[in-house]
């Protein structure tokens, strides 16, 4: 589950992703984000462009911070499903930067595909250089989009875009979008060694 | 919320307001005339529109915080949320606990005088619903010169009047908190009641309901009553935590006295309950809560039934609470979400089963102060 627990302006700052997602959704639509930390995006996305946000999240702290924030919030364990929501209830449902961090990841991305019109879904990229020079290094990697060490990490399933591409083709996900960035710079050439962040739009079932 | 300033709202007293125009209940009576008790903590601002109504839950009443004396042991049902710094800040807002219809506190109940026959009301007194509860509600606020609640909140079967709020008045409540509520009983909950109802009913003191005639209580219904409810308000683990098998004396007896400590603590729970509250109230409290089913009139469709709502909805679950679980929230807040409301859902790891919404649990209350610090911050 997500472990974004910085303070909420500070979030939005950090999160470069946040203005390719709000690029992505068209103005006061429906929007469902899983593992929605504190609320950042889902605020951001509700102060640009007046969507009806609801996050899920599991962690006390986050949802209390949720509150703090005007963030609608609904407490449960993503990997329980989203049985309680039915199909195609939202506009755009969003995993952001939390799949590396579920258990089942292919559950959760086929509910997301049945409650969402639209879905979208971001990670770290496992494949980015800089990742690739720890492991030759010989330690685990860690960056700006990796900071946990392995033995405090949350992250179960990490992958890079590659493994990525391969799930979506073997899963009969169609990819309508796909960006990477690094820094906040979008990257074209080789984007699994030069990307650090990958984003990806689905067609709807 | 600074240590430095949290207080209990100290000495507080009741006060009755009378009501001469008839109310038409749901079930087809009509009440000629009514008082209601009820109190108040903080301060009426000049808008009038920093104003919560705290609903009861089955047992509770209008005392919701303060004690009547220095001497008063005991403090309202939900001191630990009410005050200066707490949750429900007196600082910020007007606060109001009010005994329902059909109690035993101070409101016209079956204990009450008809003023038809100067006797007491007892058998004949109407089934009162969750519905008439909010409309008498809804006349103190008329008479309070209240039209808008900052908020209407409640625990149990006070979640359900906070829920029906925002069904029979959508305009009048601005948020709406919900906790350890359901939008109806389940099978086993009417069960619990049903046996509850036998009980009292089946003590030869009941008199049909017109046992004041006879200068009698049935008290041992009552306590038999209370007994089981007590047993379904506690989860197995905080049981076995707070008595396990502990033995009331050093060795068992081979009798059928109060050998185990969970006997001596219901036995006094029942005891204490039988002394003070009134048979024909509890007959009508576990009737109301049989009877609140908003989605019945939608063929079972909460969504629709919720549909009129305007409210924004912060819903309260305990995760050990089995009389009224999560899933019935999260039924709560599926239908919110499908009518596109304003809602948040916080599922709170307690352990005290459904009393938990009593406790003073860290995280529930820092949800409800965040909350109530948005609530506070809408007002005008």
């Amino acid at each position: 589950m997500n472990t974004k627990t910085s303070n909420f302006a500070q979030t939005v700052l950090e999160r470069s992703d946040f203005a390719v997602i709000a690029r992505w959704i068209k103005p006061k639509t429906k929007v469902l984000d899983l593992g929605c930390g504190d609320g950042a995006l889902l605020g951001y996305l509700r102060d640009t462009l007046q969507v009806s946000g609801y996050g899920i999240e599991n962690d006390d702290a986050n949802v209390l911070a949720c509150i703090k924030n005007g963030i609608n919030v609904v407490q449960m364990n993503l990997e329980d499903g989203l049985s309680g929501f039915e199909a195609q209830s939202f506009d755009v449902v969003i995993l952001s930067q939390t799949l590396q961090a579920v258990y089942q990841t292919e559950r959760i991305v086929q509910e997301m595909l049945r409650v969402g019109k639209e879905v979208i879904v971001t990670f770290p990229n496992f494949g980015y250089w800089r990742h690739r020079l720890n492991i030759l290094g010989g330690n685990m990697p860690m960056s700006k989009s990796l900071p946990h060490q392995w033995y405090n990490t949350p992250n179960v399933h990490m992958c890079t875009i590659h493994d990525f591409d391969e799930f979506c083709a073997s899963h009969g996900i169609r990819i309508s979008e796909r960006l990477v960035m690094t820094n906040g710079n979008k990257i074209s050439w080789l984007p699994n060694v030069f990307g650090s962040l990958a984003m990806y739009r689905f067609e709807p079932r | 919320m600074g240590m430095s300033n949290v207080a209990s709202v100290g000495i507080v007293t009741p006060q009755t307001a009378h009501f001469s125009e008839p109310l038409a209940l749901k079930s087809g009576a009509v009440l000629p005339a009514f008082d209601l008790v009820y109190e108040t903590y903080g301060t009426l601002n000049a808008e009038r529109s920093n104003v919560i109504l705290v609903c009861h839950a089955l047992s509770g009443t209008h005392h919701v915080a303060g004690n009547y004396s220095e001497e008063d042991k005991y403090p309202g049902w939900w001191d630990n949320i009410v005050g200066s710094g707490r949750p429900l800040d007196t600082d910020k807002f007007f606060i109001i606990g009010v005994n329902n219809l059909g109690g035993c506190h101070g409101s016209t109940g079956p204990a009450s005088i008809d003023p038809t026959t100067q006797q007491p009301w007892g058998s004949r007194f109407p089934v009162v619903t969750v519905e008439d509860w909010v409309a008498a509600q809804a006349r103190l606020a008329d008479k309070l010169g209240i039209q808008t609640f900052a908020a209407v909140m409640g625990g149990s079967l006070g979640g359900m009047q906070a829920l029906q709020w925002t069904l029979s008045f959508p305009d009048r409540v601005r948020h709406a908190l919900v906790i350890a509520a359901a939008p109806n009983l389940t099978a086993q909950n009417i069960a619990f009641n049903e046996v509850a109802r036998q009980a009292i009913i089946t003590d030869p003191e009941f008199h049909n309901g017109d046992f004041y005639a006879h200068s009698v209580v049935p008290r041992r219904g009552l306590r038999l009553a209370r007994m089981l409810g007590h047993i379904t308000y506690l989860s197995d683990d905080a049981m076995g935590e707070k008595f396990g098998r502990k033995l009331k004396h050093d060795a068992v007896k081979y009798s059928f006295d109060v050998e185990f400590e969970m006997e001596s603590y219901l036995r006094y729970q029942g005891d204490k309950f039988a002394g003070e509250f009134d048979a024909n109230t509890y007959l009508r409290m576990t009737r109301a809560l049989d009877y609140y089913d908003p989605a019945a009139q939608y063929n079972g469709d909460l969504s629709a039934a919720l549909a009129k709502a305007k409210a924004q909805f912060l819903v309260i679950s305990f995760t050990s609470d089995w009389r009224f679980s999560p899933a019935r929230s999260r039924e709560i807040v599926k239908a919110l979400l499908e009518n596109e409301r304003t809602v948040s859902y916080a599922e709170l790891t307690a352990a005290h089963g459904h009393d938990a919404f009593l406790m003073p649990d860290p995280q529930y209350h820092a949800i409800v102060n965040a909350y109530m610090q948005r609530v506070a911050g809408e007002i005008v």
